[in-house]
């Protein structure tokens, strides 16, 4: 087991959910990080101006919005679930429900099926009201694969 | 338009100025009406697995929702906003560390309501794929038209 992810599993032992999304490069990139303030794990992506894709709405690249989508199942594996590696996503579905505004956004996983190999997970994102999603999503991951 | 005139257009358009496109880097390098290429070049800020330096499967999802999109812009005849409505990706094998990837976009069938896209990712080789995309984007949605959104309607008037 490599350091990274010997420090994650300290990390999820500890209960220390910053050192997640310091694990990921991507996520750290893109203003990503979980958070259980409300007793549920979340991941927020921070608003910053370079995540717009329509200048003129303006709304938030859609690509950002599967991405945020793809990292909080990620978090949610990772802190659910006794991994060996990182789940390797196998296919995500996104469905785009309204535009994005330029505030922070927030997506919450749920496991739908835990298989041996394969997991199952759904994934909602939205903004200031939870009853309004922007986005809603379908993603399978590999989990405890061989490399 | 000459091709290199052209693709610095839909370069402008497509990603210098759409603040996310421009984050990520994402080069316009090939585009006809209904097709749309482009490469994103590695870096270590989009990497999702620290220990074999893979890019992270959303870093291509923007850029796979970007040049589909282009795809469809490439269609229009008038200028017309239009959103992303779903995006499916398969991911069928790693994208290799600190290679550039290419994504091809193509835009089969576009009717008023919705535009169908498919849009494969490789390294070189559209037959060995890292991922292969389907999308579908709503047309004649909200707002102004960008820039970007009203290029198809250009490309048909100065097509030979």
């Amino acid at each position: 087991m490599s350091l990274r992810l010997d420090r994650l599993r300290k990390a999820r032992d500890a209960g220390d959910l910053a050192a997640l999304a310091e694990a990921i490069p991507y996520a750290q990139w893109m203003g990503m990080a979980p958070e259980n303030s409300t007793g549920e794990l979340l991941t927020r992506m921070r608003y910053k101006p370079e995540l717009i894709g329509n200048t003129h709405l303006p709304a938030l690249h859609g690509g950002t919005i599967g991405a945020l989508m793809e990292m909080a199942a990620i978090f949610h594996l990772l802190w659910e679930l006794d991994n060996e590696s990182l789940p390797k996503i196998v296919n995500i579905t996104v469905d785009y429900l309204r535009s994005g505004r330029p505030v922070d956004t927030i997506a919450k996983a749920t496991v739908t099926k835990q298989g041996r190999r394969v997991v199952n997970v759904s994934v909602e994102a939205w903004q200031e009201d939870r009853s309004r999603p922007v986005a809603a999503a379908q993603i399978h991951f590999l989990v405890n694969a061989a490399p | 338009m000459a091709d290199e005139l052209k693709l610095s257009v839909f370069q402008a358009w497509f990603s210098d100025t759409i603040p996310q496109n421009k984050a990520l880097g994402l080069q316009v390098v090939g585009v006809r009406r209904g097709v749309a290429t482009m490469k994103l070049e590695w870096q270590p800020h989009l990497v999702g697995n620290p220990e074999t330096g893979v890019l992270f499967g959303g870093a291509l999802t923007t850029m796979i929702d970007a040049c589909s999109g282009m795809a469809v812009a490439t269609m229009l005849t008038e200028p017309s906003p239009f959103a992303t409505l779903d995006l499916r990706i398969d991911y069928i094998k790693p994208a290799t560390p600190r290679q550039a990837v290419i994504a091809e976009a193509t835009c089969f069938k576009l009717t008023n309501n919705v535009a169908f896209t498919r849009a494969v990712a490789h390294h070189g080789d559209p037959d060995d794929p890292i991922a292969s995309s389907a999308g579908t984007f709503m047309m004649g949605t909200k707002g102004s038209v960008l820039q970007a959104q009203s290029i198809g309607a250009r490309l048909a008037k100065e097509a030979p």
